[in-house]
């Protein structure tokens, strides 16, 4: 007797659990949409927005989830690799796509030895990937800072006096990205009942989710899967344990650095010192939101995640006026639930793993009752 | 049976030392193609010792290597890894699955070994971007599948598969290399059912018939006996048997495995189980410990008395105090003094009155990086309150050092604990040596019944007649009811009244442990399937 009897209500509550974070923010959103009154073409125009804006950013995630190392805060580092691409690109003058072109070119290698360097020190820190990941972000923040509040301008050589702090050397607070606002969402754009959907980005972003699934049915894709199963039974198969784990954060970090140059493409502007710290989390907290948990992700999660989570930011500053008076519920609300969320996910993921222990217990229950049955 | 050619696999005096204990002594057998040995041979025989030498483990190179020599088809070999082994054609399917949950039986089987094809990210990135050739995959996977005669899904998923299905996957993995000559299964019925089992034995005997040498380890004699060509009985790191599986039976078997004749234990004593009231009763007690699950165990346990609870390895006998305790899931009913004890709850077992004396010393049992004092002390302060000074009517409880120390040398004095000092840290002592801090521990509660889990494991002899000792006077002096646990058969007959046997999570019998070592042996292998004339 292996298999567990369940009653129909046991199912569901296990359905119903295991989906709690997607259906929580569903049931919020609802409430939410009546009481903010906007209209469904100006909601739907919002979320395609956000769709184009975070979707890369959030698939950067999936591959490091699919090798066993959890939500991988690194993701910040390939978005400094990519600011530093933006900050080279607005210095030169090089304007539209090449513009975008250029600096993910130049974010690639930093974002790969930034990945490489992260993946080292994960390899060290198995099992606390999460938040060694998240302290790496901190650290590298700092070198970050080092090198564009300080080297740019003094030894690194800037041109563009628009660029520097009056001091002269240093980036501004904020760099102007107007050569290169929207040209990709405005590439090729088309309206659909009123709605207008940004077709290149989108194309982009297809293209992305073809790379992730055709790179699961790939050698090295499996054998990420295997070590994100099992590190032992991998290694006894033969395959590079370490070696593998280092390439999955260098692709999820040179995938988050082109990312970042898609996501302030739509923005429109790079705040220098503030734009990457909370990337990580958000787009974190959004996966989690589309259903996502830390050993498991699809690309169903990134696109549900997105809506759900900026439909929610949307509607929360109306709705919040309209019921109390208050507009700043929203950024409030951003914050609080973000890290909110990301807490009950790793509450849930817990939950879940004892209650699958917690199986071997039944099932020894039920077969000795049967057993006694059988003998009365 | 006679073999052509050169054996496939011969070891010649294999010894094998782990840190001055000999656990090899000259092992030689040989195997030949189309041959099933069956070996086996009680806890600690040395089969796994063995097993790890012949699959070329790191643990035996880190131990400092094993003597004799090994041939594979006349070759003489020496692995620095197991991946020589398996390059040789060496095949092992343990007894815990390496299988990966979310991966399907074909992925499972041909993991690290999947067919791929070119596609145009590999040409500039190598072959690991190839894309996995899945229909090749599943062909292989179904080839190696019906080499073993079962009908698996291989498209299944093998974390809902049932445990017999998962076993088969496990062989199929290793069926799936071309170059298998040698497949060692190590306790491969263990999970089965007895129809799984009787499929996957009759698939054994295709293989071998197909050529590829077998080593079968098996504590269900009954098997062995069946589809075994020959049978090696290994006990105390040495072959003590080597014969044709034709004419033999359980009892023969299971007397050689035991092995040690009958010594007269001199203090024997005559327990009164007519008068004295049972102090513990347990019933219908599950217990969910990995490797060692307890199903449906009942048993009274009588006021003073010592009780051994002994078994092979993975049968469950670690799961009963493990499960009372509530060191791990459990169901049932514990009645300890008339009162029932409520289960999954670790203090309320010690608020009992009971005590429980780990297995896993290092990491339950000890303190390791504190001094012996405290070692020895600190349960009794949390359970009993004991070496406090109370201010304040108990509102401010403070630690008594005194009493600490002074019952600190008390003990060490008592069990001859060879330490520098009560500050010395328990890390730093041996094996022994720790285990009797262990005890000092539980003897500090003043339980009144005491669970003893391996006491004498990995330490040497002479230490090990000194804790047997300890728990006995122990036992006579404050009338602490005892329950040992020991895989050792010999050290439980010596110090128990009463030996109860665990096999397969159940009790097969409970005997007087002045009655024949072979009557063990039948109930260690007991619950198995027997052939008619073994009933009779």
């Amino acid at each position: 007797m292996s298999i567990l009897k369940e009653t129909g209500g046991q199912k569901f509550l296990g359905i119903i659990q295991n989906n709690a974070v997607p259906i929580l923010f569903g049931i919020i959103v609802l409430i939410g949409i009546p009481l903010s009154g906007y209209s469904v073409g100006y909601l739907g125009q919002e979320i395609v927005v956000r769709i184009a804006r975070n979707s890369f950013l959030i698939i950067a995630l999936l591959i490091p989830i699919m090798a066993g190392m959890g939500l991988n805060f690194g993701m910040t580092l390939g978005a400094m690799a990519g600011q530093i691409g933006l900050i080279f690109m607005a210095d030169w003058g090089i304007v539209g796509i090449p513009g975008m072109i250029l600096a993910m070119i130049i974010s690639t290698p930093i974002s790969a030895f930034l990945g490489w360097m992260c993946g080292k020190i994960l390899n060290m820190a198995k099992g606390r990937e999460m938040v060694t990941s998240y302290i790496i972000g901190f650290f590298i923040n700092g070198v970050y800072q080092l090198i564009v509040l300080y080297g740019m301008g003094a030894v690194i050589p800037i041109k563009n006096p628009a660029l520097v702090l009056p001091r002269g050397y240093g980036i501004r607070n904020t760099v102007n990205l107007i050569t290169i606002r929207k040209t990709l969402d405005n590439l090729f754009a088309i309206k659909i009942f009123g709605i207008s959907i940004p077709i290149a980005t989108m194309l982009v972003i297809t293209i992305l989710c073809i790379f992730v699934i055709w790179f699961r049915k790939t050698k090295l894709g499996q054998d990420m899967r295997a070590v994100g199963q099992d590190m032992e039974v991998a290694r006894a198969a033969g395959i590079k344990v370490e070696h593998t784990r280092i390439v999955s954060i260098v692709i999820s970090t040179i995938l988050a650095g082109y990312g970042m140059i898609v996501y302030l493409q739509n923005i429109g502007t790079l705040n220098t010192y503030n734009s990457h710290m909370q990337i990580g989390m958000f787009s974190i907290a959004a996966l989690l939101v589309g259903g996502a948990t830390v050993n498991k992700a699809s690309i169903g999660n990134v696109f549900l995640g997105v809506s759900l989570f900026h439909l929610m930011f949307i509607v929360s500053p109306t709705a919040g006026k309209n019921l109390i008076g208050e507009a700043q519920l929203g950024e409030y609300f951003r914050v609080f639930v973000s890290y909110g969320v990301i807490t009950i996910a790793l509450v849930l993921y817990e939950v879940r793993r004892r209650r699958e222990k917690a199986r071997g217990g039944r099932l020894l229950a039920q077969e000795q009752a049967e057993n006694m049955e059988e003998n009365t | 049976m006679a073999y052509q050619g050169p054996p496939v696999l011969e070891l010649r005096n294999i010894c094998k030392e782990y840190f001055g204990n000999q656990v090899l002594t000259d092992v030689s057998l040989s195997l030949h193609k189309g041959e099933i040995l069956g070996l086996v041979g009680e806890n600690g025989a040395g089969k796994s010792t063995l097993m790890n030498i012949l699959f070329g483990m790191d643990v035996i190179q880190r131990t400092g290597g094993y003597s004799g020599e090994m041939l594979i088809e006349g070759k003489l070999v020496k692995y620095q890894s197991s991946f020589d082994a398996i390059a040789d054609g060496i095949g092992m399917v343990h007894q815990e699955f390496s299988l990966l949950p979310d991966f399907s039986a074909t992925e499972n089987i041909l993991l690290n070994r999947e067919p791929h094809k070119r596609s145009f990210a590999s040409e500039v990135f190598g072959e690991r971007l190839d894309l996995l050739d899945r229909k090749s995959m599943v062909e292989k996977a179904r080839i190696a599948i019906s080499k073993l005669g079962v009908s698996i899904d291989s498209a299944m998923i093998v974390g809902s598969m049932p445990v017999g299905h998962k076993q088969f996957t496990e062989i199929a993995r290793e069926l799936s290399k071309d170059s298998i000559r040698i497949l060692v299964l190590d306790e491969p019925t263990a999970v089965l059912t007895e129809q799984e089992a009787s499929i996957l034995l009759e698939a054994i005997k295709n293989l071998a018939a197909e050529g590829i040498a077998i080593i079968f380890i098996s504590h269900r004699l009954q098997e062995v006996i069946d589809v075994c060509d020959t049978v090696v009985v290994m006990r105390d790191g040495k072959v003590v048997r080597t014969e044709s599986s034709k004419d033999l039976t359980i009892a023969q078997i299971a007397r050689w495995m035991v092995g040690r004749e009958v010594t007269q234990h001199a203090d024997r004593r005559q327990f009164d189980y007519d008068n004295t009231p049972t102090v513990l009763s347990i019933r219908n007690l599950w217990v969910d410990m990995p490797g060692e699950t307890v199903r449906d165990v009942s048993l009274d346990i009588h006021k003073g008395e010592i009780l051994g609870i002994g078994g092979l390895a993975g049968q469950g006998k670690l799961g009963v105090p493990n499960g009372a305790m509530g060191l791990f899931p459990a169901g049932g009913t514990i009645i300890f003094e008339g009162k029932r004890l409520p289960l999954n709850q670790p203090r309320a077992f010690l608020d009992a009155g009971m005590a429980f004396v780990s297995e896993d010393r290092r990491g339950v049992g000890l303190l390791l990086d504190e001094s012996l004092d405290w070692n020895i002390s600190f349960a009794a302060m949390q359970v009993n309150n004991k070496y406090l000074k109370r201010y304040l009517n108990g509102l401010l409880m403070w630690r008594d050092e005194k009493e600490i120390q002074k019952v600190a040398l008390e003990y060490i004095n008592a069990l001859e604990i060879k330490c520098t000092s009560y500050k010395q840290k328990a890390k730093e002592l041996s094996g022994g040596n720790q285990q009797k801090i262990c005890l000092a521990k539980a003897f500090a509660l003043s339980p009144r019944l005491l669970f003893v889990s391996e006491p004498t494991r990995g330490i040497d002899i002479g230490a090990k007649s000194l804790v047997l000792q300890a728990l006995r006077d122990y036992n006579e002096k404050s009338g602490t009811t005892i329950v040992m646990i020991s895989s050792e058969l010999e050290e439980l007959r010596a110090i128990c009244d009463r030996i109860a046997i665990v096999a397969d999570g159940r009790i097969t019998g409970i005997l007087p442990s002045d009655s024949p070592s072979e009557d063990f042996g039948l109930l260690m292998v007991a619950g198995q399937p027997m052939s008619m004339e073994e009933h009779a």
